[in-house]
C-alpha cells in the first residue's frame, strides 16, 4: 500500500437540501500503519466523515481515496479493504456472537471454512468464546462493542474505521478496547479513529485533526496540540461567585490564555503547574480571598476546544445527525 | 493467522450474489425461530378472523353455493398472505433503525441482497403461516373440492402475489423513520384493500359506488382466483388478472425499493 491509507480532498457534505453543512471542506491524509485521530464534539462532522470514507454516504463535493480506490467510483473495491465499527454497535441481536461473525464473513465473500475458523479465533481473542453461542441480546455493552469490532475484523481489513469506539463504555471495557486497537496497529492495520476524548486520542493516535462545525480547526500530534494550550489546567474553587470574579483579574498574567469563569470556578491553562499554583495561592491569600478547593489536571478536549474555538465543546449545536441519534433523525439524510 | 484455511475464494459475482441473498435470508429466518412470539402474533390474527367470520358473522352472510366456510377460508388465506408481506416493511425498518443496513452497506456484498434476502425469507415465513392457517381452516369445516393440484396452484398464486406486494412494503420500511411508523403507514393501505374486497363477502352485496373498486382491485382478483381454484368453481380470468397485478406490482415496486435502499442509511 502507498504512503497514505486514506486521503480526502476538500470534502463537503450538506444535509436537508444544503441547510446543514455537516462537512465544510475537510482534507486529510492518514499515513499507512498508524492510528489517526479525528477529534471533535458531537455534531462536529466526525461520523459524517467516517460514513463517507466507508462508502455509506457520498460527499456533496470533494473526493477521497481509501486504499487507493475512489470512495464514489470504486466503492466496491474500497469495501474490500475496510472494516467499520463504532458506538452504534450494529450486531444482530437475534443471532449468537458466532453467527454474527459468520454472517459478516460470508458477506465479505470469504470461504466458509476460513470464516468459521476466523470467527472462532476472534471470539477467543476478544474474550467472547464462552458467550459465542449465546444470543447477543444477552450481551453487556462492552461485549457488544467487542463483538462489533470483531465483526469489522473478520475479513482482516488493512484499514479500520472506528467511530467513537469507547463512547458509553465502562473504564475497564475502555482499557480492554484500547489494548485491542494497539495490538491491531502493531500488526500493521491502519486505524482512523473518531473520539470526543483527548485521553483516548492521546493514548492511541499518532496524529490528530480537530473538527468543529465541519471544519478542521487544528492538526498535529497530540503533544503538539497540548503544547499549544499549556500543559496543565489549574482549577480554583471559590465560596462565592463574587470571590471568583475578584480573584480572576489577579491571576490574569499567570496564563497566556484567558481564564474561564463558570460560577464559583475559575479554570486556566498554565505552563508550569506547581510553580504557578503556588503563585496563584499567594495572590489570592494576599487579597484576603478564601479558597474552597483547588486541583491541577491534564487538559481535556473541552480545554482544547475552549482554546481553539472560544466556545465549549458541548455548546456546539448538534446539527449533524450523529450515529447515536441517527435512528431518530434518519430523515435528515434523505 | 497461518493456521487458518485460505480466505481466497474464486466464485463468480453471480454466485456470490446468490450466496449473499441466502446469507441474509437465513439470518432473517433465524430471527423467526428466535422470536417465536412474532410468528404467534401472525397466526393469532387470522385465527381470530376465522372464528369471527365463521361463527359470529357467518350465520347471516349468504354466499352463492351455500357454504360460507368454503367461501371464507380461501379469502382468509389471501388476507393472511397480504398481512404477512407487511412484515417486510417492519423487518427492514428495524434493520435500518438498528444500524444493520449501515453495516451491510459498508460490505462488499451484492447491493440487492438485503432486499431480496428479506422478501424471500418473508415468503418462507408466509409458507409456514399458510400451512398452519390451512390446517385451521380444515379444522373449522373447510372442505374444498377443486383437487390437490388446483389447491397447490392456488397456494402458489397467493404466495407469488404476496411476494410481489412485499417489494412495496420494502419501500415503505426503508422510507419510514422507524418500525412503528412503518406499521402505521401500511395500515391505511392494507385496510381498504382487504376489507373492500372479495375476501369476506361477495362483492355484489356491496353498495354500488364501492362495487367497481371492490371487484377490480388486485386482492379481490387474487381472492376470486384462489377461491375458484380451491373450490373448483368458475373464476373467469381472475388467475391471469391476479398474476398480471403481481407482475405489474413487482416491476413498479422493486425498482422503487432498490432506489430507496441506495439512498437510505
Amino acid at each position: 500500500m502507498s504512503e497514505y491509507a486514506v486521503e480526502a480532498f476538500n470534502i463537503v457534505r450538506t444535509f436537508s437540501d444544503g441547510d446543514v453543512r455537516a462537512l465544510d471542506g475537510v482534507s486529510l491524509q492518514v499515513p499507512t500503519g498508524q492510528v489517526f485521530g479525528l477529534l471533535g464534539p458531537n455534531g462536529s462532522g466526525k461520523t459524517t466523515m467516517v460514513r463517507i470514507l466507508a462508502t455509506i454516504l457520498s460527499p456533496t463535493s470533494g473526493s477521497a481515496t481509501v486504499a487507493g480506490f475512489d470512495v464514489v467510483k470504486q466503492s466496491n473495491q474500497v469495501r474490500r479493504h475496510i472494516g467499520l465499527a463504532g458506538q452504534a454497535d450494529t450486531v444482530d441481536e437475534n443471532l449468537t456472537g458466532f453467527e454474527n461473525l459468520r454472517m459478516i464473513g460470508l458477506l465479505n465473500h470469504l470461504n466458509k471454512a476460513y470464516v468459521v475458523a476466523k470467527s472462532r479465533q476472534l471470539l477467543d481473542d476478544f474474550g467472547l468464546s464462552d458467550a459465542a453461542n449465546r444470543i447477543t441480546k444477552t450481551y453487556s455493552g462492552g461485549m457488544r462493542r467487542r463483538l462489533d469490532l470483531a465483526a469489522a475484523l473478520v475479513a482482516s481489513p488493512p484499514i479500520l474505521f472506528l467511530d467513537e469506539p469507547t463512547t458509553g463504555l465502562d473504564p475497564q471495557s475502555r482499557q480492554d478496547l484500547w489494548g485491542i486497537i494497539e495490538r491491531l496497529v502493531e500488526s500493521g492495520t491502519t486505524v482512523l479513529l473518531t473520539t470526543q476524548y483527548l485521553d483516548e486520542a492521546d493514548r492511541l493516535a499518532k496524529q490528530l485533526v480537530v473538527l468543529d462545525h465541519g471544519k478542521i480547526i487544528a492538526e498535529g500530534t497530540s503533544a503538539e496540540l497540548k503544547m499549544r494550550m499549556g500543559t496543565t489546567v489549574l482549577v480554583l474553587n471559590f465560596n462565592t461567585t463574587n470571590d471568583a470574579l475578584r480573584a480572576q483579574p489577579l491571576l490574569a498574567d499567570l496564563s497566556s490564555k484567558p481564564a474561564n469563569i463558570e460560577g464559583t470556578v475559575v479554570e486556566m491553562t498554565v505552563d508550569n503547574g506547581p510553580a504557578t499554583t503556588a503563585d496563584a495561592l499567594r495572590r489570592i491569600d494576599a487579597a484576603g480571598i478564601t479558597l474552597a478547593g483547588l486541583a491541577l489536571r491534564e487538559p481535556s478536549l473541552d480545554d482544547v476546544f475552549l482554546n481553539l474555538t472560544g466556545h465549549k465543546a458541548e455548546d456546539a449545536p448538534s446539527d449533524e445527525p450523529v450515529a447515536k441519534g441517527r435512528r431518530h433523525s434518519r430523515k435528515v439524510h434523505s | 493467522m497461518s493456521t487458518l484455511p485460505s480466505s481466497v475464494s474464486s466464485h463468480s459475482s453471480l454466485r456470490w450474489a446468490v450466496s449473499d441473498v441466502l446469507t441474509i435470508a437465513r439470518r432473517n429466518l433465524l430471527a423467526v425461530v428466535r422470536i417465536p412470539t412474532a410468528l404467534v402474533f401472525m397466526i393469532i390474527q387470522p385465527i381470530m378472523f376465522v372464528i369471527l367470520f365463521r361463527y359470529v358473522f357467518g350465520a347471516v352472510i349468504k354466499v352463492p353455493g351455500g357454504s360460507y366456510v368454503n367461501f371464507l377460508i380461501p379469502g382468509i388465506l389471501v388476507q393472511t398472505m397480504v398481512f404477512g408481506s407487511v412484515g417486510t416493511a417492519i423487518g427492514l425498518a428495524e434493520d435500518l433503525q438498528k444500524g444493520l443496513i449501515e453495516r451491510f452497506r459498508a460490505l462488499p456484498m451484492a447491493r440487492l441482497a438485503v432486499l431480496a434476502g428479506r422478501t424471500i425469507s418473508d415468503m418462507f415465513r408466509n409458507v409456514l403461516v399458510l400451512v398452519i392457517i390451512t390446517g385451521v381452516g380444515f379444522a373449522v369445516g373447510f372442505r374444498p373440492h377443486g383437487g390437490f393440484v388446483a389447491y397447490i396452484q392456488a397456494s402458489l398464486l397467493m404466495l407469488v402475489f404476496a411476494y410481489c406486494l412485499s417489494w412495496g412494503f420494502a419501500f415503505i420500511g426503508l422510507a419510514a423513520p422507524n418500525s412503528e411508523a412503518a406499521q402505521a403507514i401500511t395500515f391505511p393501505i392494507i385496510f381498504p384493500l382487504t376489507f373492500a374486497s372479495a375476501i369476506f363477502i361477495p362483492v355484489l352485496k356491496m353498495p354500488g359506488w364501492l362495487r367497481p373498486f371492490a371487484i377490480n382491485q388486485p386482492i379481490s382478483q387474487t381472492a376470486d382466483a384462489v377461491r375458484g381454484l380451491m373450490l373448483g368453481t368458475p373464476h373467469g380470468a381472475s388467475t391471469w388478472i391476479a398474476l398480471a397485478w403481481a407482475l405489474g406490482a413487482i416491476l413498479v415496486l422493486a425498482p422503487l425499493a432498490v432506489n430507496r435502499y441506495r439512498k437510505a442509511a
